[in-house]
Formats: C-alpha cells, structure tokens, sequence
C-alpha cells in the first residue's frame, strides 16, 4: 500500500514538473511575440503634398518603369536626385523637359543648358509617350517624404531587440530545464532511499547487495587468449595500413579548400538568389582554356545602381554569415575607384587580389571551352552546387582518377558537326555503342600532359 | 560527398612541375604594373581577327551608330539561336525573356527602370553601340562577348522586339 502511494506520488512530481516547464515555455514564447508585437513597424504611407495634383500610386509604377534606370529619389544616380522636383522647376517646363529634353537644350533655355552640363553631358531619353496627367502623377510620387530614416532605425531596433530577446527567452528556458532535471535526480534519490528502507524493513535483500564471486579482470583473461589476440594484431595492422595509406592518398588533394577572400563574395546571392547565369561573369569559359575571374567592370555592370543590398539580405548576411553586404559591395567601389556620391570613376583602381581555389599542376593541360562548349557540361558537374555555396570551396577533388573516370563513363555529344563522320565510323566499329570520351583517346597521356 | 571546409591547401609532395615557371593566366608578377600578370595592349594597335569600333562613346556616336551602322552578321537560324542563347546568358536577367523589361533582377526589384524593347526607338546600330558602350545605367558588354556574338545578340533583341510590337519578324 505505502510503496503504491510512493510510487504515485513520484510520478505525480514528474509530471507537475513536466507541466511546469511546459507551461514557462509557452509563457516565454509568448512573451517573445509581445516583445515583437510590441513595437509594431511604423507604416510608411506615400504622403502626398495637399497642394499637388496626381496620384503617387500611379506615379510609382509609371517611375520604376521608366526613370528609375538613371533616377532614384533622394540619392544621385546618373540624373539628378528626383525628390521635391516639381518644386525646383516650373511644372510646364517640366512637362515639355521630361517629354523631351534633347529638344530643350537644343533651343538654348538657360535652366536646361545647365543641368545638362552638370550631368555629364548624358542626354536624358525623351518620353513622348508620357501625358500631362502622367507627368503629374510621376512627379506626385517624386513629392513622397523619404521614409528611410525612420523606417530604418524602426527595423535595425527590431532586428537587434528580436535577436536579443529570443536569445534571453532561450537563456530562461534552458535554466527552468536545468532546475527541473536537478529536481528530478533529488526526488528520484529520495524515492530510492525510502523504497530501500522499506525494503530492509520488510527482510527483502535485494540484488545490489548480493555477494558476487571473485572474477578475473578482463585484461587478464584476454591476455591469456592467444587467439584473441592474435585477431587483435591483425586488425590493427589493417586498421593502421588503412590509416596510411588514406593520409598518403590526401597528399596534394585540396577538395573542401575555402580560403577568406579579400572581398567576401557570395555565390549564393548571385546565382542562387539572383538566378544570374554562371556564364555572366564567368564568360570565357565559353571561348577560352581558361574560364577567368571576372574583371570588376563586369561587377560595376549591375553594381553601379545596386550600392546597397536589400534590408532582408543584410539582416540575413549579418546573422547568419556575420557579414555586412554593403560593406563588401563598398570594398568594390574602393577598387575600381567609383565614387558614389559623384556617380563618376575616380581613376583610383586597386586589382583585387582574389585567392584562386581550383588550381592543376602546370604540368596538365585543362580546357575550359572544351568542356563546357563542346562538351556541353553543366557548371555544377564539376564545380558542384555553386548557387548555394556562401563562401567558395573546391567541390570535386580534381585528381587525375578523377578526370579518367568523367572521361570513361560520358559519351560524347554526337550532334558535333566536325566529328560526325568519325563517330558513326567508330560507333559502328564498336557495334553500334556510345562513344565515351575514352574511345576518342581521352585517356592518351599526350591530350592532357602535352 | 560532403566536404567539409579547410582554409590551407593539401600538403604536396615533390612539388616539381605544380608551380609554374612561366606566367600563367590572371597570375600576379612583380616585374609587371600593378603587379599583374595580365597587362593591356597599347593603344591603337590592332590584334589579327579583330577591327575597332569606330564610333565615339557620346550622343553624337549614338545617333551615328543607330543611323549608319548595319549588321554584318546574315540573319540565319544558327545566328539568331546563338543570339538567343546569349541573350539568356547576358540580357534577359535584367531585360527578361521577351525583351519586356521584366528580367528576374527586375521582378526581384534589384534593378528597376529597364524599358520595354517596344518602348524605344532602337534599330541594330543602336543596339550594338548600347550593347559595346553601355548607355546611362547599363554598363559595357563589349568585355564579355565577342564582335560576331553581339551581332547575333543584335538579330535576336530585334526578333523580339517584333514580338512584342507584334508585327512579323
């Protein structure tokens, strides 16, 4: 009867204390959602100006269509900052200079003459197509207030407060856990000394306290058997040949080499998230042995207008990566010399010293072209998952079995025009087989060694 | 296989003919300018397959180029497919699959104001010009393709540029 009692009330701790915890844990996550609840995100409404016609809504889409290549609104970009145009110029002047401007400097008007001399010389397109009622309601959303400031602060304090406050609710939860658990042991304990006491008071002896028989110490026993060890020493010459033979096979394989890059660029942005095709920047692969590093022009092509990432992306690559994007992209206008204030290039340009991961001996020969536009293979066949790779490291081994198992195992690409003939000759040599790149002498020394 | 990251390079044994003793590719040298293997041309010399582009990089270039300059490049179906596929590599991330200016980057709202091919006046002068210079915001292919590729690049935005005005190409 007693031990029942025991027993149930044991358990009945147990499971007080399971709810305990579960109960601190919602409670915490729920605290965490008031916290982030807590300061809800300012809602930034297009303003508009009571004195202005046209409506920001329209005027919004008609800009990001057609002025957002060269304008942005409170930042200069290749033509002036656009923010509370309408009321630097004269509303017809503005409707006859955005219609088109070419013809208004042409005809001398001192105000255009101006701009165009300070803008570089580059003409703005003309937008014959835009109405009045259009231009209005461009320039209506040009009056939006900038919401940045606020809007900014509002979301690094929630970024920041967010990260801080689940960080604390883990800190309690893990502590409420701790606590349960030593609850637990104590009670567990106090249960074993009661159940031993009645026990020894009813006269049961229980299995721990059995006297056991002297054994001998396993050590003992194995070092009498023979066979036992004898099996041991085999296995350990194997193990061991196993090991050195694999660290001799390491030798010169730099498979999983991932350097720190001076510029911390990701792959997985670019042509994961961006979908840019590997071919972009990376065009010589098309022509050339080499499938180079692409020179930072091709970087100041979308990076001339992309100076910032999007709030998402930087708040994804400060916690996740614990890299600040805008800060890298910075580190590119430093070596090309792009001033970003001026939208001009300085003439200041420091190369990038980038570290080269994939690197052969000077002794084999390796064509870039060959393979992707002859061969038609695929990036990642080789350089594995690029679009998702943070950082980049070296995918496939590139040793020489490595390169003659590709070479035995793929059949060649038969709609080649210049091996056409030889390859249905040879096809019907072989008895009507796929060719593989082995059959073309893939394998000879002097294809790759010279 | 899962690999995992190292930051050193394997170790290598007997490393007699890995490094290489003349310059390589995109290596660095300190007998070189900025310590670059890869030096350029001096100005004004003319390489054998290649001729220069004679048009100035400024309004008047423009207006020259869309108003003189024609396609050397005979508009035949392998042409225009290649002009297709590199219009997939280099333009259609930004400029879309239709030349609608509704590429991914567009969409995505990284790059904005990309205009529809219908929307401008172009003709394949233009187009190569934009395409060799970059105009305002887009930036120079010229180091990515070759002289014939943007030719064929030049075919195929005008195809589509039919498309979409909706006349025959």
């Amino acid at each position: 009867m007693t031990k029942k009692n025991l027993h149930l009330s044991s358990l009945q701790l147990f499971l007080a204390s399971l709810f305990l915890v579960f109960s601190m844990m919602s409670a915490s996550a729920q605290e965490d959602l008031t916290t982030s609840d807590g300061e809800p995100a300012v809602p930034v409404e297009a303003t508009t100006d009571a004195g202005t016609v046209g409506n920001a809504t329209q005027g919004e889409a008609l800009f990001k269509a057609n002025c957002a290549a060269c304008h942005k609104l409170y930042k200069r970009a290749t033509g002036p900052a656009l923010f509370q145009v309408s009321q630097r110029h004269d509303r017809e002047w503005l409707y006859e200079w955005i219609k088109n401007s070419a013809a208004l400097i042409a005809s001398g008007d001192p105000e255009a003459v101006a701009i165009y001399n300070e803008y570089n010389q580059s003409n703005m397109n003309a937008f014959p197509q835009l109405s009045n009622s259009d231009i209005d309601d461009i320039l209506a959303y040009t009056d939006t207030e900038p919401p940045v400031p606020t809007a900014a602060v509002a979301g690094v304090d929630e970024v920041a407060g967010g990260g801080a406050s689940s960080e604390t609710t883990n800190n309690i939860v893990l502590g409420v856990l701790a606590l349960v658990l030593i609850i637990l042991i104590v009670v567990l304990f106090a249960v074993n000394a009661t159940l031993k006491r009645f026990a020894a008071a009813n006269g049961i002896q229980t299995e721990f306290e059995e006297d056991k028989p002297a054994r001998t110490p396993i050590w003992k026993a194995f070092v009498q058997n023979q066979f036992l060890i004898l099996v041991t020493a085999i296995f350990l010459l194997l193990a061991s040949a196993y090991f050195v033979y694999g660290a001799f096979m390491s030798v010169g394989v730099d498979q999983g080499y991932a350097p720190v890059q001076p510029i911390h660029y990701s792959h997985r942005i670019h042509a994961g998230v961006s979908q840019i095709e590997c071919k972009y920047c990376h065009s010589s692969a098309r022509e050339s042995k080499h499938s180079g590093i692409p020179s930072l022009n091709v970087c100041m092509n979308c990076h001339k207008s992309i100076a910032e990432v999007s709030d998402d992306t930087y708040a994804e690559g400060m916690e996740e990566y614990g890299v600040d994007y805008n800060k890298e992209i910075q580190k590119l206008y430093a070596a090309t010399g792009w001033s970003e204030a001026e939208q001009a290039y300085t003439g200041e340009e420091e190369p990038v010293r980038w570290v080269r991961i994939h690197n052969l001996p000077d002794l084999a020969y390796f064509n870039h072209a060959q393979h992707v536009t002859a061969g038609n293979i695929d990036c990642q066949t080789c350089h594995g998952p690029v679009e998702e790779m943070e950082i980049m490291y070296q995918y496939s081994p590139l040793t020489m079995g490595w390169c003659i198992n590709c070479h035995r195992e793929t059949n060649v690409d038969l709609d080649n025009g210049y091996y056409e003939e030889i390859h249905k000759e040879l096809s019907e040599k072989r008895g009507g087989r796929q060719l593989t790149i082995a059959d073309l002498g893939g394998l000879e020394c002097g294809k790759c060694h010279y | 296989k899962e690999v995992g990251a190292k930051s050193n390079r394997s170790v290598q044994y007997f490393p007699n003919m890995y490094e290489d003793v003349g310059y390589s590719t995109y290596s660095e040298g300190d007998v070189f300018t900025n310590n670059m293997e890869a030096q350029k041309p001096v100005d004004g010399t003319v390489s054998r397959g290649w001729l220069p582009y004679n048009y100035e990089d400024d309004n008047e270039g423009y207006a020259s180029a869309k108003a003189n300059l024609t396609n050397p490049v005979p508009l035949t179906e392998d042409h225009l497919a290649n002009g297709q596929a590199l219009y997939g590599i280099y333009c259609a991330i930004c400029h879309g699959n239709k030349g609608d200016g509704q590429g991914h980057l567009v969409k995505t709202e990284k790059i904005l104001g990309v205009p529809s091919y219908d929307a401008r006046e172009i003709t394949q002068g233009s187009i190569y010009h934009v395409m060799y210079y970059g105009i305002n915001s887009m930036g120079s292919y010229a180091s990515q393709t070759s002289t014939e590729e943007r030719w064929e690049i030049a075919h195929y935005v005008d195809a589509l540029r039919a498309d979409l005005m909706g006349v025959a190409r």
